[in-house]
C-alpha cells in the first residue's frame, strides 16, 4: 500500500502548514517521514537543507505524536527534563527550557504531579510541551487535540496560538476544518497520499467555488420524493439535508419555490460561504468525515 | 450466562496472538520434557564421580586397591591431569597438586595411598590411626554426596579386591593376639592361601578387561570400615554453611534473569506507547537507547545481587567482606550478561504476553540446567555439559570460587570472559533485531 504518494512541500519560516485530510489520509506518514522515522521508498525530504533523520534534522525538529508519547510514572517536570536531555540540553539551559514549557502548558502547579494522574487534557499539553522542550525550529503537530474535550481543545489553540505569535514554524496535520481554518496560514488537503490542493483557505474556497455560496436546507417530505428533487437540482443530502451551491442569494426564492412545487415542505433554511468541508467534497466526492 | 462474552472475547483476544496461543500448550510440554531429561534421567546416565588417585605407596596391595577402583563402573578414576595439546605429558598427580585439584574445583573428592599403607592396609588393634596406614580421603564439603560415595566404594574395594590380603593380615594378627597355629591349622590355611591366590589372579585377569559401560553402581558401601579413611575436607572446613553462597548465587542470578524480562516488558511497553518512537525522533539513536538500558539494568541487576549477598552475610554469615574484589568482578559480568539477555528478550518478543511465555520457559530451562535450582554436579553429564550454554552456570561457578574456594580474582578469567563474551554477542544480537524500531 502507498501511504504517501508523490507529495511536494515547500514551508516557510513562520508560517503554519495545516494537512486537512480524512482518517488515513497519509498525514501522519508524511509527518513521520519528515520526522525521519519513516524511510521513504523515493525521493527526499531535508529540513533546513539536512537530510530527515540526520542528527540537524532532529535537533531542528519537534514532533509532537498523536500518541500520548510521555513516561507516566514520571513527574510533568520529570518528563521535561528527561526529553530535554535526549537533546543535548542540560544545567541552566534545560532548567529555563522545563519551566517555559511548563507556563507555556499551563502545567507550573502540576509540575510535580506523576503524569499518569494528570487529566486527559494536561496529558496532551504535557505531550506537546515535551516536542517543544529543545526549541525546535520547526514544530511537527500530529493531530495534537484528538481525544480532547472542547475546553480543553480551545486551551491547546491558544498554546498553539501563542507559540505562533513567537515565530514558530509548524506544521499541523487534522482532519478537523475548524482547526485547520483557525490555525494555519495555508492548508494542504490530503486524500489517498497525495495532495490534491494547497493554499489558503480563501484561495482554496475560490479555487473551488468562485463566488458562489452554499444553501442548506431541510423539508418534511418522502425522502424519495426528497432525493428526486435534489438530484434534479444538482444538489446532495447530507444528514437530511440538502445542501446546493448557488451563484447568487436571489437563486434561493427560486430553489424554495421549486421544492414546494415537488410537494414538500420547508422546516429551515440557511445560507453560508462554502467551508474547507465543502472544498474537500468538491475535489474528492466524499466528505471529510468519511 | 452473562459471563460467556466474557470468555468468548478472551478467546478471540488470545487467537490473535499466534506466538501466545502456540506457546501456552508448548510450554508445559516443553518445561515437562526438560525437567524429565535432567531429574529422571534413566539409571545409564547416573553421573560418575571423579576421583584423584595418589598411589605413593606402590605396592602390590595398593596397585590391587587401585585397579579395584578403576573398574567401579559408578567412578571415574584420574591418577593425572588431562592430557593438554602441544605440552609434554602430565605428571601424575601427588598429594599436594591432588589437594589443589579438589580446592580449584576440579573434582570433588582426591584418595591419597600413602608410604607404607601396604605394610598395614587393615585397620585393626593398634595399626589404626597410625598415619602410614590409614589413607587419606580429601574433599570438596560443598559437595555433600562424592566423599561418601566414594568412601563406601572404598570399602567395597578392599573387602572383594583383596581376599589374599584380607587372609594374610587376619592370619597374621591371629599369630600377633593369640598365638601360632598349630602345624595342621598351617597346612590347612597355607592351602587355603593358594586358593584365595588363585581367585585373586583370576579376578585381576577379568579386571584388566575394559569394564562394562552400563555397569551398575555400587549400591552400598560396606559397614564398619575395613580400611582405616581420613576424611579432611580441604574446601570449606571453615565456612559456617556450605550452600550458602551456592544459593546466594543460584537464586540471585535466576531473579536476575525475572528482572531483565521485567525490564524487556518496560522497553516494549515504551514502543508501544509511541515513547520509544518519540525518543528515536531526538538525538538519541537506537544503539544509544540500547546502551542506555543495558546500562540501567546492569546497575539494577548488580544492585540486587549486592542486596542478596549482604542479605546472605546478615543472616546466614556468609563471609562477603573478605571476599569484595570477587564479588565486583562476578557480580558485574554477571548483571552486564543478564541485561545484554533482557534486551534480546524484549528485542525478539513483540507482546507483552510473548514475552510472559518466552521469558517463562527460557528462564526456567536456564536455571534449570544451568544449576540454580540444583546442583550441576548431581546431574547427568550431558545436561552438565548443556549447562554451559547457560548464564546461571558460568555466575554460579565464579561466585563459588570466589565465596566457597576463595580463590583469587584472577581465577575468575574463565567465567568473566564467557560471561563477557556473552553480554556482547547477546547486545549485539539485541541491536541487530531492534531494527525493526529504528524505522517504521
Amino acid at each position: 500500500m502507498t501511504a504517501v504518494d508523490n507529495i511536494s512541500l515547500d514551508l516557510h519560516p513562520g508560517e503554519c502548514l495545516g494537512l486537512l485530510g480524512p482518517n488515513g489520509a497519509g498525514k501522519s506518514t508524511l509527518i513521520r517521514a519528515i520526522a525521519g522515522r519513516v524511510i521513504p521508498d523515493s525521493g527526499q525530504i531535508t529540513v533546513f537543507g539536512s537530510p530527515a533523520g540526520s542528527t540537524a534534522a532532529r535537533a531542528a525538529l519537534g514532533w509532537i505524536p498523536q500518541e500520548l508519547a510521555v513516561y507516566p510514572r514520571l513527574t510533568a517536570r520529570e518528563n521535561l527534563r528527561s526529553f530535554g536531555s535526549y537533546y543535548g540540553l542540560s544545567g541552566k539551559p534545560l532548567d529555563d527550557a522545563i519551566a517555559w514549557c511548563l507556563q507555556w502548558a499551563a502545567l507550573e502547579d502540576r509540575g510535580h504531579a506523576l503524569t499518569r494522574t494528570l487529566s486527559g487534557g494536561m496529558k496532551r499539553r504535557l505531550n506537546m510541551a515535551a516536542g517543544l522542550i529543545h526549541q525546535p525550529r520547526l514544530v511537527l503537530m500530529d493531530e495534537p487535540t484528538v481525544g480532547v474535550d472542547p475546553q480543553s481543545r480551545n486551551r491547546i489553540f491558544e498554546m498553539i496560538e501563542a507559540l505562533r505569535a513567537q515565530g514558530a514554524t509548524i506544521i499541523y496535520t487534522t482532519h478537523y476544518m475548524e482547526e485547520a481554518e483557525r490555525l494555519c496560514d495555508r492548508i494542504a488537503i490530503v486524500d489517498h497520499g497525495r495532495i490534491i490542493a494547497l493554499g489558503t483557505h480563501q484561495v482554496l474556497v475560490e479555487d473551488s467555488f468562485a463566488s458562489r455560496s452554499q444553501v442548506m436546507a431541510r423539508f418534511e417530505g418522502p425522502a424519495d420524493t426528497l432525493a428526486a428533487w435534489v438530484a434534479r437540482h444538482s444538489g446532495r443530502i447530507v444528514d437530511s439535508t440538502a445542501e446546493f451551491s448557488i451563484d447568487h442569494p436571489t437563486q434561493i426564492a427560486a430553489l424554495l419555490d421549486s421544492a414546494s412545487i415537488a410537494g414538500l415542505q420547508l422546516v429551515d433554511v440557511s445560507l453560508r460561504r462554502p467551508n474547507l468541508e465543502s472544498v474537500f467534497l468538491h475535489l474528492t466526492g466524499r466528505e471529510l468525515r468519511d | 450466562m452473562k459471563f460467556l462474552p466474557i470468555a468468548r472475547t478472551a478467546l478471540v483476544a488470545l487467537r490473535r496472538d499466534r506466538v501466545s496461543l502456540i506457546l501456552s500448550f508448548v510450554l508445559p510440554i516443553a518445561f515437562f520434557s526438560i525437567f524429565a531429561v535432567i531429574f529422571g534421567s534413566r539409571h545409564d546416565t547416573v553421573p560418575k564421580i571423579s576421583v584423584i588417585l595418589v598411589d605413593e605407596d606402590q605396592t602390590a596391595t595398593s596397585r590391587q586397591l587401585v585397579r579395584a577402583l578403576q573398574t567401579e563402573g559408578s567412578l571415574t578414576v584420574s591418577t593425572k591431569p588431562p592430557a593438554k595439546k602441544n605440552a609434554a605429558p602430565p605428571q601424575d598427580y601427588t598429594a599436594a597438586t591432588a589437594e589443589a585439584a579438589v580446592k580449584g574445583g576440579d573434582v570433588s573428592v582426591a584418595l591419597i595411598i600413602p608410604r607404607g599403607w601396604g605394610a598395614n592396609p587393615i585397620a585393626f588393634g593398634s595399626t589404626k590411626g597410625d598415619s602410614a596406614s590409614t589413607l587419606q580421603l580429601l574433599y570438596d564439603e560443598s559437595d555433600t554426596i562424592a566423599p561418601q560415595m566414594v568412601g563406601g566404594l572404598l570399602q567395597k574395594a578392599a573387602m572383594t579386591s583383596m581376599p589374599l590380603t584380607m587372609a594374610e593380615q587376619g592370619m597374621k594378627y591371629t599369630s600377633q593376639y593369640i598365638g601360632g597355629l598349630t602345624p595342621g591349622q598351617k597346612t590347612q590355611m597355607d592351602a587355603n592361601l593358594a586358593q584365595l591366590r588363585e581367585l585373586q589372579a583370576q579376578r585381576e585377569a577379568e579386571a584388566a578387561k575394559p569394564a562394562a559401560p552400563d555397569a551398575p553402581a555400587s549400591s552400598s558401601a560396606s559397614a564398619g570400615g575395613i580400611l582405616a579413611v581420613n576424611n579432611r575436607s580441604v574446601v570449606g572446613e571453615n565456612k559456617n554453611n556450605p550452600m550458602i553462597s551456592f544459593y546466594a548465587a543460584a537464586i540471585g542470578v535466576m531473579f536476575l534473569l525475572f528482572t531483565a524480562s521485567g525490564s524487556a516488558g518496560a522497553l516494549l511497553d515504551e514502543a508501544e506507547s509511541g515513547t520509544l518512537d518519540r525518543v528515536l525522533s531526538s538525538r538519541i539513536t537506537i544503539t544509544g537507547l540500547l546502551a542506555g538500558k543495558l546500562l540501567f539494568n546492569t546497575l539494577l541487576a548488580f544492585a540486587q545481587l549486592t542486596v542478596m549477598f549482604l542479605w546472605a552475610w546478615s543472616v546466614f554469615h556468609l563471609d562477603f567482606f573478605s571476599h569484595i574484589p570477587g564479588f565486583l568482578v562476578m557480580g558485574l559480568s554477571t548483571a552486564i550478561a543478564v541485561a545484554s539477555f533482557g534486551l534480546l528478550l524484549a528485542s525478539l518478543c513483540r507482546t507483552r504476553a510473548q514475552l510472559g511465555a518466552v521469558s517463562t520457559l527460557v528462564i526456567l530451562t536456564m536455571s534449570a540446567i544451568g544449576g540454580s535450582m540444583f546442583p550441576r554436579y548431581l546431574m547427568p553429564p550431558n545436561i552438565q555439559k548443556a549447562g554451559l550454554f547457560t548464564i546461571n552456570a558460568w555466575a554460579i561457578d565464579g561466585f563459588t570460587k570466589v565465596f566457597w574456594r576463595d580463590l583469587p580474582v584472577s581465577a575468575l578469567w574463565p567465567q568473566v570472559s564467557v560471561l563477557l563474551s556473552l553480554a556482547i554477542v547477546l547486545f549485539f544480537i539485541a541491536r541487530r533485531i531492534a531494527r525493526r524500531w529504528e524505522y517504521a
